[in-house]
């Protein structure tokens, strides 16, 4: 699978995405510039953490109306995946190819941490060789991850299983302590209608390696590769 | 020149901060009385900040050479190899002054000015670590000033992308009028791609590059070369702003240029700004430099030369470039949306020429500037320190309750858990970070390589009041310890030098003996010091801070895998102490805590022992032989065995310990006595044979304290003395700095 990472100026998980795609999971990658609208050879774009043109606006709002978010449309109207991680998730949001905001942190602070997050939605490519009720342990870093949507939209993305993660506790209670950032219903992270559009707040390519602690974020990409459901290593978690 | 400038008198010399004396110095070397421009790149280059004068004669006294060093003092920062083909670039700078006056954007320029200063070397930033001291936190105005530091680091540096893995928070009274803000950094670069400040080669192009220069932090030199009064909140507008985003794509630009080979020479504009760089460049290559400063790019209007020259906005550098490949560099900057201006050229010297629209207003021997004046000041020990070191801390009762005076002490706001801040700084990105905050020392991994760096900041305070040269040794003795602790060889030092006004007869000789104990130290470790800073004048009306040499070391670990951390993992193995009994109550937390006193005598440093346990902790953790070591600090060996068992806690659920401690001493003073050269560490049941033997092969005092397990921390010193629940140590340690910023 061909993989493109973003580069807007201003990101900076660009290198540990493509360090991730190359070195762990090996896969092709090369790195697309913010003015670029061509991505014909690709089947996977990441739009990844960092503050894209200092998101000194609103999170992601200038970086949504870039080159190559406008690009964007087409490829995944041609059934391109989108992994948008972080500041990526902001910007899908902000371009409306994702339901809902990203708000400043309930607590007013910038938070790095662990987070636990409840699988909810095992039907998209990212997240079909999980369990429904798996829960995967993540990294968040953020100033602006609240989510919220109002309540139509959250009643549209309920009706459509567009919640794929929410943040919870190790053992999969979804409960206020385990919220890091105020997010309604602690939604973590959300797909479009065709589940080929996944942002999330948390950072996968941070939980990619045992020497980083923990290799959760991996099965995304596994998913996505459909090694895990190949190999029936999602079995035997 | 312009009609509307003041008139050189020297009563506007000293109103810009330079001496009677040091006015007619300029006047005898120029032959005239300065322009009001000239003037101004005096008083910037002459300040304190910039030109170390009453430091300079004492810093020559550091050892600066070692076989692994590629670059020490003189330039932006230090380098030292680590092998496989890589150099790490490192250096520690105060920005106390600017923090106190506005701590959100004091601190996040600092973080500003540090990143700069890595990557004008070529190399790229991956650790920042902070070395913070501020007064009670049960202040409303200190806790002002936390928040204000903690969130104008997390702001900076987490904008542009660099991870905070560590350094320290420590509180003490003297800190509350003039808090200190020491931010390090460390960059990865080949090692045969490092750039240099220089201003090589007769008509080469010099480009001013990154951000547009407005009125923002003129003479902030000059106001970190003086003293505080009530009128400090009037110094607000010498505060620069920070702008971490155009600082990332200045990052990702000056790489990129370097990496075509065009770069001759780079440095960052901070202190003194555009003055700084003009005249250090090319002093640094016995040349001169032509400048003309109306292609200066400005966000403001109508600046003046004076201005112009001495703005300390942020995010900027000076840039001489190859002959002939202009276009290249600006095709560069374009693409990252920076000005790149040619703003004039390297010249034969040995001037600097500067024009303002073809006009004349400075022309000064580049010399004359960057060799600014040197005081050999009279010092002496202060009249007061013989009687506080005579006091003698077991005149003190024993404390009634050993449990409750180490959940007191684990509560202490100094040794309580940091997490409160550390959350709020991105940790991790770059995928680097092995050691999160929280151990020792923060350890990076080397990506393509099998190696890894450790790293480490300290310095007590306390301890170099009492004693300047034995606690500064400390201080690079325990920094190195800690690294050591994690696996990693120390391979050089920077260092941070924040004492009181060098005016006064007891500072200066306060830090004249702490240079002497940070060379003694580096010598016995056989560590470089590789760059750092000096930051004098912390005083707010007439009360100095504790004299706080802060020291970070960077060590390397041939073997990423194979790296120690603090906690205690698992229950059942066995806990040895390595190191000398020495310990003494005097200076220590305890003290403090428990009885408010500043007393005592330090214990003593022996620094071939130091230099021994050291090695032998390193050669165990390399050798895969224990599951924990941990420097014993503040607290003493109480505090370390109670960190053992909590510090993991939110990882490996909390593990307990069962010690037991020699008599011979009042058991305070065993327990939370402090002293050099002693590290905890925790070795499974069947390595301990092997732990033995490595031990008896590196003639170090050591011996076997007690057990890892159960629930409770148990300290047996023929009866139980320490009976407490993990629990409740644990409660006390995240809650006793966080409690007061909730």
């Amino acid at each position: 699978m061909r993989f493109g990472v973003v580069v807007f100026p201003g990101t900076w998980s660009d290198c540990d995405f493509h360090y991730v795609i190359s070195e762990v999971i090996r896969q092709p990658v090369k790195y697309v510039w913010h003015r670029d609208r061509n991505l014909a050879d690709l089947d996977c774009v990441v739009l990844p953490g960092g503050f894209s043109y200092g998101d000194y606006l609103r999170a992601g709002a200038v970086a949504g109306k870039s080159p190559v978010v406008e690009a964007l449309r087409d490829f995944v109207a041609n059934g391109g995946y989108v992994l948008g991680s972080c500041n990526g998730f902001q910007i899908l949001c902000e371009a409306g190819m994702l339901p809902g905001v990203l708000m400043r942190n309930e607590c007013l602070q910038y938070r790095c941490q662990s987070t636990n997050l409840l699988v909810e939605n095992v039907e998209t490519p990212f997240t079909r060789g999980l369990r429904a009720g798996q829960v995967l342990t993540m990294p968040i870093s953020h100033g602006e991850g609240k989510y919220y949507a109002d309540v139509p939209t959250l009643a549209a993305l309920k009706a459509r299983q567009g919640i794929v993660f929410r943040y919870a506790t190790a053992d999969g209670q979804v409960v206020k302590a385990a919220n890091p950032n105020g997010s309604v219903e602690n939604i973590a992270g959300v797909v479009n209608e065709t589940g080929t559009v996944l942002g999330l707040m948390p950072h996968p390519e941070r939980a990619a390696e045992t020497a980083m602690g923990g290799t959760d974020g991996l099965l995304l990409f596994q998913s996505l590769l459909g090694t895990l459901v190949e190999d029936g290593t999602f079995l035997k978690r | 020149m312009a009609g509307t400038e003041p008139k050189v008198t020297p009563d506007l010399a000293q109103s810009l901060g330079l001496t009677l004396d040091e006015y007619h110095r300029i006047v005898q070397r120029l032959g005239r009385e300065p322009s009001y421009t000239e003037l101004g790149l005096f008083s910037a280059l002459w300040s304190e900040h910039c030109a170390y004068k009453h430091s300079r004669v004492f810093l020559g006294r550091l050892p600066t050479r070692a076989p692994h060093l590629l670059q020490g003092p003189g330039e932006n920062a230090g380098a030292v190899d680590i092998g496989d083909g890589w150099a790490v670039v490192f250096k520690m700078e105060s920005h106390n002054h600017p923090s106190f006056i506005e701590p959100f954007q004091g601190a996040a320029t600092g973080v500003g000015g540090i990143l700069r200063d890595i990557f004008t070397m070529g190399a790229r930033p991956i650790a920042i670590l902070d070395s913070l001291r501020f007064g009670d936190p049960a202040d409303l105005k200190t806790r002002h000033l936390i928040n204000g530091v903690v969130s104008g680091i997390s702001w900076y540096g987490n904008c542009f992308g660099c991870p905070t893995v560590g350094g320290e928070i420590a509180f003490a009274p003297e800190y509350a009028g003039n808090p200190l803000v020491n931010v390090m950094c460390v960059g990865l670069v080949r090692s045969d791609r490092i750039h240099l400040a220089r201003a090589e080669g007769v008509g080469n192009p010099v480009f001013y590059v990154g951000n547009k220069t407005g009125r923002d932090g003129i003479h902030g030199a000059t106001m970190a070369s003086a003293t505080f009064d009530d009128e400090a909140e009037a110094k607000r507008p010498t505060v620069q702003v920070g702008d971490p985003f155009t600082e990332k794509l200045l990052l990702e630009a000056c790489l990129e240029a370097m990496a075509t080979g065009a770069v001759v020479g780079i440095q960052d504009m901070g202190a003194a700004g555009l003055a700084c760089c003009t005249s250090e460049m090319p002093a640094r290559s016995g040349t001169g430099m032509d400048v003309e400063l109306s292609a200066v790019p400005q966000r403001e209007t109508d600046m003046t030369p004076y201005e112009l020259l001495l703005s300390e906005s942020q995010e900027r550098m000076l840039l001489v470039g190859a002959n002939g490949r202009d276009e290249e560099l600006r095709r560069v900057f374009a693409k990252w949306e920076l000005d790149a201006v040619k703003i004039g050229e390297v010249t034969g010297g040995p001037d600097l020429v500067v024009r303002h629209h073809g006009e004349e207003v400075a022309h000064v021997p580049v010399e004359a500037l960057a060799d600014g004046p040197r005081y050999e000041k009279p010092y002496a020990p202060p009249a007061w320190l013989a009687e506080r070191r005579a006091f003698d801390p077991l005149s003190l009762p024993e404390p009634q309750d050993y449990g409750e005076t180490l959940v007191r002490l684990m509560g202490a706001p100094t040794i309580a858990s940091k997490e409160w801040a550390f959350r709020q700084y991105d940790q991790q990105v770059g995928t680097n970070t092995l050691v999160l905050p929280g151990s020792d020392a923060a350890v990076l991994r080397i990506k393509g390589t099998r190696r890894a760096i450790a790293i480490s900041t300290d310095g007590s305070g306390r301890q170099v009041f009492l004693d300047p040269r034995r606690g500064a040794a400390m201080a690079v003795c325990e920094a190195a310890r800690n690294v050591s602790c994690a696996g990693g060889r120390p391979l050089g030092v920077t260092d941070c030098m924040n004492f009181g006004s060098p005016e006064r007869p007891e500072i200066l000789w306060q830090f004249a003996e702490a240079i002497e104990g940070i060379a003694e130290a580096c010598r016995a470790l056989e560590v470089p010091v590789v760059g750092g800073n000096v930051s004098f004048y912390n005083e707010t009306s007439g009360t100095a801070i504790l004299p706080t040499p802060i020291c970070g070391v960077v060590g390397v670990l041939e073997d990423a895998g194979r790296l120690g951390t603090q906690w205690f993992k698992a229950a059942g193995h066995r806990i040895a102490l390595l190191g000398p009994d020495a310990v003494s109550l005097g200076g220590s937390e305890y003290l403090w805590t428990l009885h408010g006193r500043l007393a005592g005598r330090l214990a003593a440093l022996d620094l071939e022992i130091e230099r021994r346990v050291q090695s032998a902790v390193r050669a165990a953790v390399g050798a895969g032989l224990v599951t924990a070591a941990h420097d014993c600090a503040e607290g003493g060996l109480a505090a370390t065995l109670a960190e053992g068992c909590v510090t993991g806690a939110r990882a490996n659920g909390g593990v307990g310990c069962e010690v037991t401690v020699e008599p011979g001493r009042r058991l305070d003073e065993t327990l939370f006595g402090e002293g050099p050269s002693r590290v905890v560490v925790t070795v499974e049941p069947a390595r301990q044979r092997e732990f033995e033997a490595l031990m008896a092969e590196s003639a170090i005092p050591w011996r076997w304290i007690g057990t890892t397990g159960g629930e409770r921390v148990i300290v047996r010193a023929g009866e139980v003395v320490v009976n407490v629940p993990v629990d409740r140590i644990e409660h006390a340690w995240r809650n006793g700095f966080e409690r007061h910023m909730a």
